[in-house]
């Protein structure tokens, strides 16, 4: 069996001088070839992962590995394996698309015209031939991004680490981002991509760790698992009605509760009844027959799967409770 | 076409085989090619950096320079050395926003993790810097010697002038890197900015250290600027001004001593700062 693309065990970090560790105790497996989502709200550790995964940062203890070379022994060699797309764009702003490729793929020791028939390979694959000689300053945030994440593909690297790729992108900029990591994914790549977006994580990644930091503590992996596992540790799907009139609020309650087979949550304001329920189909079925039986008019009705934002601030305020 | 030609359209070229010494010496390079490019691309930022020295030339020699007491009677023959002495300062704060701006945009970062040797960062920083700056001296000799100042000691010891300038450059360019490196945010680049002046003015970059107030002068002749423009004005074969202590007779050695104190001082705190990125 081919090693993990990226292990790291009990990692912790704590900066000189601040409070608090950074890092306390992170663990991660990431297998070759899928998308893993590093999910959690700032502070939570997330780029300071990534950091010493790319070998930028050295962990205070705790181990790491990438392709199965150790970055803190290894460092020179795990740089050959890897791309790094930062919070930055970190591209020459200067110099235009083809020239920043050109030089970061003759500082990757590729030859004059290697470095030069890679660099058009990939503004091709970027969709940036047409940028190629304007400078980047001119570039939309997406291209600077597309063209950031080319720099780091020059190698094909075995893991390739996005750090809040799409973090001050426009709604057009993110969908850029996104179709060019999906392409790359479908090519192969083992992609670790931190976000604090649920969306783009749900979007992306056959897998979530969600990092939390309690107070005082340091960041470390509260939950990990698919998107559709995440959802499952807070409860399956919920009915939901909404009625017209509040006065058919008590009735629509008793339907609900009659179908769920356990008390419905009512909120006023929004005029809306939920509770949970085991089998998605059968209660919007019976909830249907329910409702109109007892002359209920409902605006809306669903089911619906908690959202990720749900699981998110599940996950993280129970780590703040614990804490 | 070469051979990689008939392998998938999209596969990767593989890095060619070479010894570290040599990739060291082609990432400087092609970190120096990055910085000419900079300059190719944005000629209006060398055409400022090169302008405010040769407007500071034009105003100290016409509008001031009528008032100054000046050996031999020509302020412009003591200016002009003063002058390329200040500028080589200026490239200090150069050099600062420079690797500011790397470390700030993450190209920094993206160059650590790249598989290339980390003196390449830096030694790519030092020359580019000093292709610059060897570029704006001789535009501003050549702009001095529009105005009338005339070297007269001979092209050997110009020459020898024109070294101690750049090794003074040298030496400020470490300190410009390691303050790149030390600060956080574009506050303290100001503060660098205003600081040079007055540093410049409290040495015999324009006067004669005598006429300031007693304990001024002793720190202006201390001035590594002083030493250097000194020197500068000695070897150019211009008038300079008397001083009677001994960093001022001693002008020559002192404007090799302190550039390479302040090397052996910057040049280590620099590297250390670098690797210590990691921490």
């Amino acid at each position: 069996m081919p090693p993990p693309a990226v292990h790291a065990h009990a990692l912790r970090k704590h900066y000189p001088g601040s409070t608090g560790p950074a890092l306390g105790g992170f663990d991660l497996t990431v297998p070759p070839g899928t998308v893993h989502g590093l999910l959690g709200p700032n502070g939570a550790g997330k780029t300071t992962a990534v950091r010493i995964l790319a070998t930028l940062l050295r962990a205070d203890s705790g181990h790491a590995e990438i392709d199965g070379i150790d970055v803190a022994a290894r460092p020179g060699d795990v740089r050959r394996r890897i791309g790094l797309v930062g919070q930055n764009a970190a591209v020459d702003e200067v110099l235009d698309g083809q020239r920043n490729l050109v030089m970061f793929a003759r500082l990757l020791h590729l030859s004059p015209p290697d470095a030069r028939r890679r660099a058009a390979q990939l503004l091709e694959r970027f969709d940036l031939t047409e940028a190629a000689d304007r400078p980047v300053a001119g570039y939309s945030g997406g291209m600077r991004r597309r063209l950031d994440i080319a720099v780091a593909m020059i190698l094909a690297p075995a893991v390739l680490f996005l750090d809040e790729p799409t973090t001050g992108l426009d709604p057009r900029g993110r969908a850029e981002v996104w179709s060019a990591v999906r392409a790359l994914v479908a090519a192969g790549t083992t992609v670790l991509l931190t976000t604090q977006y649920l969306d783009e994580a749900d979007q992306l990644a056959a897998r979530i760790s969600v990092l939390a930091a309690p107070r005082g503590g340091g960041g470390r992996v509260v939950a990990e698992g698919t998107p559709d596992e995440l959802r499952a540790r807070i409860g399956g799907d919920r009915i939901e009605v909404v009625v017209r009139r509040p006065d058919d609020l008590p009735a629509a309650a008793a339907a609900v509760s009659r179908v769920a087979g356990s008390d419905a949550e009512v909120d006023t304001d929004l005029r809306r009844v939920s509770a949970p329920v085991a089998d998605r189909m059968a209660a919007l079925g019976a909830t249907l027959s329910a409702l109109a039986e007892a002359d209920v008019a409902a605006e809306d009705l669903a089911v619906r799967r908690p959202t990720l934002d749900e699981v998110f601030l599940h996950l993280t305020d129970r780590v703040e409770v614990d804490a | 076409m070469s051979t990689s030609t008939t392998t998938a359209p999209d596969a990767p070229p593989a890095p060619a085989a070479g010894s570290p010494l040599r990739w060291a010496l082609a990432d400087t390079a092609t970190l120096t090619g990055r910085q000419l490019a900079h300059l190719r691309a944005r000629p209006g930022e060398l055409a400022g950096a090169l302008g405010f020295p040769i407007l500071l030339l034009l105003m100290f020699a016409f509008l001031l320079g009528g008032m100054m007491q000046a050996p031999g009677g020509d302020y412009r023959q003591a200016l002009a050395p003063g002058l390329f002495t200040m500028t080589m300062l200026f490239g200090l704060s150069a050099t600062m926003v420079g690797v500011l701006t790397d470390a700030q945009r993450g190209i920094t970062d993206r160059f650590r993790s790249l598989p290339m040797s980390a003196g390449a960062v830096l030694a790519g920083r030092a020359v580019s810097d000093m292709v610059v700056s060897t570029f704006a001296l001789a535009v501003l000799l050549g702009a001095a010697l529009l105005i009338g100042w005339r070297p007269t000691a001979g092209p050997g010891s110009a020459l020898a002038a024109v070294g101690l300038l750049l090794l003074l450059r040298f030496a400020l360019l470490w300190v410009g890197i390691w303050l790149g490196l030390v600060v956080r945010g574009p506050g303290a680049l100001t503060a660098v900015q205003t600081f040079e002046f007055p540093f410049a003015f409290l040495s015999g970059v324009f006067v004669a250290p005598a006429t300031m107030p007693a304990g001024l002068g002793l720190l202006a002749e201390w001035n590594p600027l002083s030493s250097t423009a000194a020197a500068a004005r000695e070897l150019f074969g211009n008038p300079g001004w008397e001083g009677g202590s001994w960093v001022a007779q001693h002008a020559l050695v002192m404007a090799v001593l302190w550039p390479v104190v302040i090397v052996a001082v910057f040049a280590p705190l620099a590297v250390r700062r670098y690797r210590r990125m990691s921490r």
